[in-house]
Formats: structure tokens, sequence, C-alpha cells
């Protein structure tokens, strides 16, 4: 448009001289308001700029061809057309012009485990892939090295301990149940652990169903049983996913305190923990054993429950290979961690006299806890004999 | 019996979608879902190639390998089907599928997976054949009509083809043959181990 103004200027120029001329009449049969421009539509709607990846848009100027004003340039010396010095080859066929060949491709990515991905028209960025070799990969783990693993683990956990059963036997206090008892875990601390059990127990039930009902629950009960047991499964799988982590982190904030490492744990560890042979090993709330269950629980159950989350809300975080890697997280640790829980309950429960009453009642036997956690004992003693701050001492006036 | 099979000819595909929209018409696929699309590759540049891609009912097909139901079934003509009654949604059979063919609608436990839907290759479901609760579940059943795929019925171009795998592989072949290029059968080596030429 701004190079059309200077030929509109004239016309509008001539127009002003001879409306002058004319008088007024003549300026209002016009029907323009004097000094205004007349409207000019653009001979081409303007193209405002682009909202595709193309950049600003084009705003073509006019159609008319352009007139060259001035003197007119001397014609482009013409260059001489180069002589061939060697002859210029015809192209190959198509066929053979390096074309994308999708068998070759596919191997290839492969190999690579790199996934072939394009662009796609629907809001969907999962579908962009169009082959993901990885799926294979991930096939495998679930169906072979996750039922290995996990069959592994926790059939072997079951055989040690049924072997340590056989052989050790129920473990007592060595000077018998004294009658008397002290406060191990208060309510809270009960409570606490209780939610989280009961949530792992159903976790890993329904989780072990996912990986081996359909070879040994699916043949018992028939598709439809089984579908209905899997699918409620899911259902308490993820939403006990809640209470669980809660329970985990109220779990680290009330005992972390009491279970971080130090040269104690070694000498209980070279002691074998009181388990081989006899002898206790000195330690206090909780001996190096059970420090290891508790670091098991917080950081193994925080990946499970990281990789749990991921799964739950597929494809918020992550794309599809983190998808696979979460699966492989959760599946692995979980298994692992259901076979290291197996041997806490039954250290907890039969493998132990004793053992049980600090999650219940929380009082324990005062003889078993001197076996246990000596230091513990006295620590807690002392704590009793201390005077309670602000009170009077007896008898003083 | 035949061996049903899809393959999409790249160099005759021109990503005009007719294949997708004629999918989701035919079966009334819900809003999200997509049992077909298209992808193209190097988009914009030299070697652009665009595929038509959706579940390729695979030899040993790795969706029902994995799935912790079990509740995929193969048809006679080798098209890979599952039982919507029977699936849990847990999302197992898009993590194997190498060709990201399951779709979920977002009805599960905090907006996640429902009930895997995929293409049927206009087969239905396990349901009485061509009943309104099979369709309600998985759409029309063409094949029980002594129909092909309409996705491939519709494409503009003739990129799209199903059908008999020997079939359709003596067609591409053909085509091959006479225009003297193709850049192969995606998907053939990964979902049947084999190979088209070139
Ligand atoms: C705390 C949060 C947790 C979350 C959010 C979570 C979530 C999930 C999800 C989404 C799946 C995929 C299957 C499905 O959709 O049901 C899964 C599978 C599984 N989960 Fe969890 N989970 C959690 C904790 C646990 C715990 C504590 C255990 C073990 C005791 C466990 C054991 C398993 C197992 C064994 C599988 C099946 C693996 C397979 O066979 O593929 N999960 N979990
Ligand atoms: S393409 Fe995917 S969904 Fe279809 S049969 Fe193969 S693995 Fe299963
Ligand atoms: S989403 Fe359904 S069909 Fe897919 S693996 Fe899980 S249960 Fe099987």
């Amino acid at each position: 448009m701004t190079r059309a103004l200077p030929t509109h200027a004239l016309l509008g120029a001539a127009l002003a001289l001879s409306l002058l001329a004319g008088g007024a009449a003549a300026q209002q049969a016009a029907g323009q308001p004097s000094g205004a421009e007349p409207e000019v539509q653009a001979p081409v709607p303007e193209v405002g700029p682009g909202r595709g990846r193309l950049g600003p848009g084009q705003v073509p100027q006019t159609n008319e061809p352009h007139a060259p004003t001035g003197m007119p340039a001397a014609p482009p010396p013409v260059a001489a057309a180069p002589t061939p010095v060697a002859p210029i080859p015809a192209p190959p066929p198509l066929g053979d012009r390096n074309q994308a060949d999708a068998a070759e491709l596919e191997l290839q990515a492969a190999l690579r485990g790199e996934r072939i991905a394009g662009r796609i028209t629907i809001p969907n960025a999962t579908a962009a892939n169009l082959i993901q070799p990885a799926g294979r990969e991930w096939r495998e783990f679930h169906n072979r090295i996750l039922t290995w693993v996990g069959g592994v683990a926790v059939l072997g956990m079951l055989a040690v301990l049924a072997g340590f059963f056989l052989i050790r036997g129920r473990i007592r206090p060595e000077a018998g149940m004294s009658g008397r008892t002290l406060l191990r875990f208060n309510l809270l601390e009960r409570a606490n652990h209780w939610m989280v059990a009961s949530c792992f127990i159903v976790l890993g039930l329904s989780g072990l169903n996912l990986t081996f009902g359909r070879h040994l629950l699916l043949p018992l009960i028939g598709p439809e049983a089984f579908t209905a047991v899997s699918a409620a499964g899911k259902i308490a799988h993820n939403f006990l996913a809640f209470p669980f982590t809660l329970g985990l982190a109220v779990m680290f904030l009330l005992w972390v305190r009491d279970n971080i490492p130090n040269r104690l744990d070694l000498e209980w560890v070279k002691k074998g923990g009181g388990f081989i042979g006899r002898g206790h090993p000195q330690a206090r709330r909780f001996n190096a054993g059970q420090k290891g269950m508790f670091w098991i629980t917080i950081l193994g159950g925080g990946l499970v429950a990281a990789s749990g989350y991921v799964l739950v809300f597929p494809f918020t975080v992550t794309d599809i290979a983190g998808q696979q890697a979460a699966h492989v997280v959760h599946g692995l640790l979980a298994v692992l961690m259901i076979a290291a829980i197996l041997a806490h309950i039954y250290i907890g429960s039969i493998g132990m006299e004793g053992a049980i009453d600090a999650m219940t009642t929380g009082e324990v036997d005062e003889n078993w806890a001197k076996e246990h956690h000596a230091l513990w004992v006295e620590e807690e003693q002392a704590k009793a004999r201390a005077p309670v701050p602000g009170a009077k001492p007896a008898g003083a006036g | 019996m035949a061996r049903m099979k899809f393959l999409c000819d790249s160099d005759r595909c021109i990503e005009c979608n007719a294949c997708v929209t004629a999918c989701k018409n035919e079966h009334d696929v819900p809003w999200g879902i997509n049992r077909r699309r298209v992808v193209t590759l190097n988009d914009g540049k030299p070697g652009e190639r665009s595929i038509s891609m959706a579940c390729m009912h695979c030899t040993d097909a790795p969706c029902a390998a994995v799935c912790p139901v079990s509740c995929f079934y193969t048809t006679a003509d080798a098209i890979v089907l599952h039982d919507k009654d029977l699936c849990i949604g847990c999302g197992y059979c898009f993590y194997a599928c190498p060709f990201g063919a399951p779709q979920y609608p977002r009805v599960g436990n905090f907006g996640g997976r429902g009930k895997m839907d995929k293409c049927t290759y206009c087969a239905g479901g396990p349901q009485q054949d061509n009943s309104p609760a099979e369709y309600i579940q998985y759409g029309a059943n063409r094949i029980a009509e002594g129909k092909l795929p309409l996705c491939a019925e519709m494409c503009s171009t003739k990129a799209l083809l199903a059908g008999d795998g020997e079939i359709i592989a003596s067609i591409y072949k053909e085509r091959v043959q006479r225009r003297g290029y193709g850049s192969g059968a995606w998907g053939w080596r990964t979902a049947y181990r084999e190979t088209l030429p070139a």
C-alpha cells in the first residue's frame, strides 16, 4: 500500500483542485469529507503473522507488476555457459536413491534401542511414536525376569525361614520372662506401624496377583472371578498407595532419630546379631538388623511409592520409556521388599518370643528388652530415675 | 485360512487421515481414542514419509503375552482381539506393544486408565456378532459380514491395504516392481518378522 500512495496523493490533489473550482455544491456531491484520504482496499487481503511453524507470515504488497522508474538499467552481462569438463552422470533411478527402507530402519532402531517417531496431528504426544522396540525388552522383563526374581526371592525367603525355624526354633529370652514390662512403642507408633503393614500386605498381594495370578489363580477360579479379584486388587492398589505413603513419612519422622547407623551396629553385625551362636551384642533402641529393616522400608518403600505414582498417573511426568523404567523399578523393588518383609514378619511373630508384644500392647518384657536392647533399657531406666524438672525433691522443705 | 494383515505403502500415503476418520466414524470411537493414526516421519525434510498405523495384529502378540488377566484371543484369521469384560485397564499391553496401539479412556481411578480399546480389524469382540452389545463395546463387525476393514477401503490413494497377508504382499511387490521403488512395509519386521522388498 505504501508504494501505491503517491499515485493516490496525486489523484487526490487533482480532485481537490477540481472541487475548488466546482464550488461547495460539487463538494457535497462528491460525498467525501474534505481532507480525508479516500478509502482504498488492499488488492490482496493482508496475511497476519503465521501461527504455525513458518514464522512471520508474508505480507503481499501488490498484484501489479513493478514499473521501473528512471533510466532503464543496462542489461546484465550474459555469463558464458560453463563448458562441462566431465560429463554429468544421469541421476540414479528412484529405487536406488538411498530410499528409507522400513525393514532396515526397524532393525537398526531395534538394535540401538531407539524409537521411530514422527509428527502427528492429534493432541496425543505418545501417538507420535511409530515403533518402540523397547516393548520387547519390557515384555522380557515382565514375563521372565520379574517372574523369576519374584518367585526365587519370595519362595527362597520362605524356604530359608522354614529352615531357620527348624534349626534354631523359637528364640526365647535366656533368662525367661520377668513379668515386668516397659513401654517400647506408644500408641501413635503402633497405629502407624499397623497402617503401613496392612497397606503393604494388600499392596503386595494385589501386586503379586498381577505377576503370578494368571499362572496360579486364574486356572483355579476361572476368568470372570479372576478379573473380579484383579479389578478389586487394582482399585485397592491404587487407593491404598496414599495411606501407605503417609505412613512411611510418619514412620520416618518417628524413628529416624534412633536409626542412624553407628559403631555399635558393626559389633552387632560381627556377632551375627545373636542369631548365630550365643551371646547378645549390645544395642540401643534399634539394633543393626532393625535399622536395616527401617532403611529398606523407608528407601525401598519410597522408591516403590514414587515409581508407583508414575504408573498410577501414566504419561503425566514421563514418556513410554520412563513408564517402562518405572514399572521395572516398581516390580523389582516390590518383590525384593516382600521377601525382606517376610523375614521381618517371621522374626516379629513365631521367630522370637516376646517380640510381638512391642507392636500389640507396646509393653515388652524387661528380660527380652535387656537381652536385645540392653543400652536402651539403661537409657529408659535412667530417664525414669531422673528427677522431673520443676518437682521438689522428696522431703525438701 | 487367511492370515489378516495391514500394509501401509508409505510412497502412496498422503496423510489425508481418511482412514482415521473412517475408523472413528464406523465404530463410534469415543473422544480421545484413536485406534488408527497417521505418523509423518522426517516432516518437511527430504525422505518425508507418512504411515498410517493401528494395531498390526502381531504374530506372537506382545500385548497378549503380558496381559495379567490373559484377556486376549486370536481369531482363525489371526486377528488379535481382547475381551473388555475381563480387561482391568492396567496398561501393560501399551508398554509391550511396539506400535502404541492400545488406547485407554480416562475413566479409571484418578482419571487414569479404563478398559483398553484398540483396533479390532473391524472384527468386533467376543460378544454375539453384530449385536448392539458388541457394537457398543467394540464397534462394527465387518469381518462377520464378509467385508474388510473400512480404513483400507476408504484410503484415497490405496496406500493402506488390508487383507490376507500373501495377497496384499503380492499387490505391494507388483507396485514396487512397476514404479521401480518402494520403502518397504512399515512394521512388518516388528509385527510379523518378515520383510518385503524395498
Ligand atoms: C505406595 C505406592 C504404590 C503405588 C502408587 C503403586 C502403584 C502400582 C501400579 C499403578 C501398578 C501397575 C498395575 C496397576 O495399575 O494396578 C503396580 C504394580 C505392582 N505393585 Fe505397586 N504401588 C505401590 C506400592 C506397592 C507396594 C508397597 C508393593 C509391594 C508390597 C507393590 C507391589 C506391586 C507389584 C508386585 C506390582 C505388579 C508388578 C507386575 O507384575 O507387573 N506396590 N503398583
Ligand atoms: S500391534 Fe500392539 S496391540 Fe496389536 S497385536 Fe501387536 S502388540 Fe498387540
Ligand atoms: S490393559 Fe487390559 S488388555 Fe491391556 S494388559 Fe491390562 S488387563 Fe490386559
